[in-house]
């Protein structure tokens, strides 16, 4: 007798998308570059030659492939190649189609990619391709599609840039996230990142964390592992370093109206560290006199997550305690469109979640975030 | 295709004709756009036996892996306490088939058409 | 709380001096400490007068209770009635980068812990530290104390060079399962690269959160390498690692496994079952609120109540009073805990893989 999984997350939010018509907000798009040549004339001639000779060079030594090969192409649907040839989500019209337009998306906030230089040797040309992947995104994305939001891509690993790139796009309401990524060659809350968060507060941008990056360490400090599914599974460390720096730096004291959201991490990660680090903060907060409050109260404020890739227990009563303990306001719906562990709005989480929580998590708790 | 409101996904094994409901039973992927793959099986760490080219559709999204001739899930994500399982007995091999079925169909050939049952 | 005849599956003996090491070297290793002023081996990882390092009655008065076996029988395991307790030697000999000098050391602390503790007190037990750097010279230390049926463990740190499941310390694990060692993981770094993935952290409370991210990084290595498939009679067990993000974790390695099989098809079952049957955790600290409904779903989460030991991590700062194990666990759970948990999880206590 065939195990029916599907009816389990049938009912999750597809009824009442089906009467209600839901006005999905997703956290997580990821648009794609055909070939490089699509930020060509975003770049200056300096750095398009740069990038032809010299080419993108990261901390792990590769010149092409992932450290650790993924499990499809480009890790992504092998449905969302278009047909013109480019890579997933390189095609607006195929994602309109095949996702924005059934899934009915009202905002989608993209995060960019590779590749886009973050985390590159050469600052000044992670930099460039910064700057020139914003203005890409503006002139492709958001300007053809108005469900679109981009993201103000930052070369996070010089503050002072990051900081001046914001400023150049802050005011444009068509940006709608600062855009870092998790493994940074020191933890997120460092004072070398200041800039950026001082940047974003002041325009009431969130900072977006996704997962990835190349700081030159492994995923965690127990060494390089030896397989994608260790290094897949391990972006919930990196999720938990980063928000375990932000906290105990004080970067909420000090930029008190900062907003973060983590992203691509899954979720259920997040109580746990709550209590992990409340225990520890009760025990040596002579440590960390500059901060006032307990990290979960940091974290409960300040802190959002984006519910890619959903967890799936066994039991989902489990997973549905776990949304219960972090807050069904501080859950943030995200596909992850296009890639192969993406999300689909109405079946993606368990039955059990109700409408209500369902439309909140999908379509009301991004207003609060993303300056919509 | 679809008959009669169903998604329907048909292969040709070298003259083997399978059909099985094109709906992936996890989050509802469409296995007629997924890709045919061997089947991969092991005795231990390194050990990579590959058999059967072609028979196991990976769905294009979260890349669950069927065998087209039964139908059956190569993973077992959710072990029943009571569940009885067919235990595939092929040289050296430990994998257990899994409980999810994709929904089979009867195919047969009538005078170069081919005709699924529904 | 009736703690009587359990068994602590996490006690810390204290190394007071290195001359309480170098009387068990060669003459070659206790004059060269001597000659090249080599004063101790110990990390950051508990910082001497760090809160969390040490309790506070703990340090009262003159002796510190973990630097002697008649100290701490004193306070807990007497105080509690305690069966038994496995002495983890915390000393700093992973963090040694010349595999000779590790070597000498790791003899050292294994004779030490004999002598002064093993010896001492008939409840105690030991895990086998073993100088990694090499893994034929950690493969001869098991060998030499697995003779001994007082050492029941293995003991490997968190946060190391590689993650403990690579073929390369299969040696070790090769001769743990002759011996009916069990593998135990600590929580604590060899600080030979970062404790981060993201670098190091400012704080010694980052640092200290880090080690729960080790320990995610360990069970997935010790599963994706096929640890148990290679060797299905051994055991591992996570030691101080906080144990409440297991479950999320797991839930997130099983969901990828089910997209990737093909890259480790050696995983030929639910990676949460290969946890039920394979892999510990002890329950100092539990990473949790005071809240005994909540303990309940947290432990409710997780495979099996097999999973949890009992252990004190004494003399670590852990829980106040006598709270040794969180409220909201009923007696049958309490009994598994506290004692045929850690029986089933060390062969060897019960007396068998005699010398």
């Amino acid at each position: 007798m065939p195990l029916d999984l599907a009816s389990q997350s049938q009912d999750a939010g597809r009824g009442a998308a089906a009467s209600n018509r839901l006005a999905v907000i997703d956290s997580d798009i990821h648009p794609a570059v055909k070939s490089l040549a699509d930020l060509r004339p975003y770049l200056s001639n300096r750095w398009w030659e740069y990038a032809n000779t010299y080419g993108f060079r990261r901390k792990h030594g590769s010149a092409t492939v992932e450290p650790y090969p993924k499990s499809a192409p480009l890790a992504s649907r092998r449905d969302a190649w278009p047909e013109d040839g480019g890579r997933p989500g390189s095609s607006l019209e195929l994602m309109q189609k095949q996702y924005l337009d059934p899934a009915g998306v009202e905002i989608g906030i993209l995060g960019p990619l590779g590749p886009t230089g973050q985390g590159d040797l050469n600052l000044d040309f992670s930099a460039a391709m910064a700057r020139a992947t914003n203005e890409w995104q503006r002139e492709a994305w958001t300007k053809r599609d108005k469900r679109l939001r981009s993201a103000i891509v930052v070369p996070y690993e010089d503050g002072a840039a990051s900081a001046a790139e914001i400023e150049r796009l802050g005011a444009d309401m068509s940006y709608a996230q600062v855009f870092c990524l998790t493994r940074s060659s020191e933890p997120l809350g460092n004072r070398r990142y200041w800039p950026i968060y001082e940047a974003a507060q002041r325009y009431n941008l969130p900072v977006a964390f996704h997962v990835f990056g190349t700081s030159g360490h492994p995923v965690t400090g127990a060494g390089w592992p030896s397989y994608y599914i260790e290094e897949g599974a391990g972006h919930s460390t990196s999720c938990q370093t980063a928000v375990t720096s932000l906290v105990m730096e004080g970067v909420f004291e000090r930029y008190p109206k900062l907003k973060v959201v983590m992203v691509e991490g899954g979720f259920a990660w997040l109580p746990a560290l709550c209590w992990r680090l409340d225990k520890l903060f009760e025990r040596m907060r002579s440590e960390v006199p500059h901060l006032k409050r307990r990290p979960s109260e940091y974290i409960r404020e300040h802190i959002w997550v984006s519910t890619q890739p959903v967890e799936e227990p066994e039991n989902r009563r489990h997973v549905l305690e776990v949304m219960d303990w972090i807050g069904w306001d501080r859950l943030l719906f995200a596909s992850d469109y296009p890639h192969w562990d993406f999300d689909d709005p109405f079946r993606a989480f368990p039955a059990g979640v109700t409408p209500d929580q369902h439309r909140r998590v999908c379509a009301e708790n991004g207003k609060a975030v993303y300056r919509i | 295709m679809t008959i009669e409101g169903r998604r329907i996904v048909l292969f040709n094994l070298n003259g083997e004709f399978f059909a099985l409901s094109d709906t992936c039973p996890h989050k509802g992927g469409s296995l007629a756009e997924g890709i045919l793959t061997g089947l991969v099986q092991s005795d231990g760490p390194g050990d990579y036996q590959h058999s059967r080219a072609g028979e196991i559709i990976r769905c294009p999204w979260h890349q669950w892996e069927f065998d087209i001739r039964t139908g059956r899930s190569w993973c077992d994500p959710r072990r029943l306490r009571l569940m009885q399982y067919e235990v595939s007995v092929e040289p050296g091999a430990n994998l257990v088939q899994g409980p999810y079925v994709a929904e089979t169909f009867k195919v047969s050939m009538e005078d170069d058409y081919i005709v699924v049952d529904v | 709380m009736d703690y009587s005849g359990g068994i602590d599956c996490d006690v810390h003996p204290r190394v007071p001096s290195i001359k309480a090491l170098t009387r068990y070297m060669d003459s070659y290793w206790a004059e060269a400490v001597a000659v090249r002023g080599i004063e101790s081996f110990e990390t950051i990882a508990y910082p001497a007068n760090a809160p969390l390092t040490a309790r506070p009655d703990y340090r009262q008065g003159g002796e510190r209770p973990d630097e002697d076996a008649g100290q701490l029988a004193r306070v807990l395991i007497d105080r509690h009635g305690l069966a038994h307790a496995i002495c983890n030697c915390l000393y700093a000999v992973q963090m040694i980068r010349d595999e000779h000098m590790a070597n000498a050391f790791a003899r050292a602390v294994n004779d030490w812990i004999r002598h002064e503790w093993l010896d001492r007190d008939p409840r105690l037990r030991a895990s086998i530290v073993v100088p990694i750097q090499n893994v034929e010279l950690a493969v001869d230390e098991v060998n030499r104390c697995a003779a001994d049926p007082r050492f029941v463990q293995v003991l490997m740190l968190a946060l190391g060079e590689q993650p403990l499941g690579k073929s390369m310390f299969w040696p070790i694990y090769r001769a743990a399962e002759k011996h009916g060692l069990t593998i135990g993981i600590h929580a604590g770094s060899s600080y030979h690269h970062a404790t981060t993935g993201s670098g190091w952290p400012s704080y010694y409370l980052e640092d200290y959160a880090a080690q729960s991210l080790g320990f995610h990084a360990q069970v997935g290595s010790l599963i994706a390498e096929g640890v148990f498939v290679k060797f299905p009679g051994l055991k591992a067990v996570m030691i101080e690692s906080g144990v409440t993000w297991l479950a999320p974790y797991m839930w997130r390695f099983a969901k990828f496994w089910r997209g990737v099989r093909l890259e480790v098809p050696w995983i030929d079952r639910p990676p949460m079952e290969i946890v039920r049957d394979h892999i510990r955790f002890t329950i100092q600290p539990f990473d949790a609120p005071d809240d005994p409904d909540m303990v309940r779903r947290i432990i409710d989460q997780l495979p099996s109540e097999e999973l949890l030991l009992f252990a004190s991590d004494f003399p670590h700062w852990q829980y106040d009073g006598d709270a040794m194990l969180p409220a909201g666990i009923d007696a049958p759970l309490r009994r598994k805990i506290l004692i045929d948990n850690p029986l089933a999880a060390y062969p060897r206590l019960g007396g068998r893989h005699a010398a």
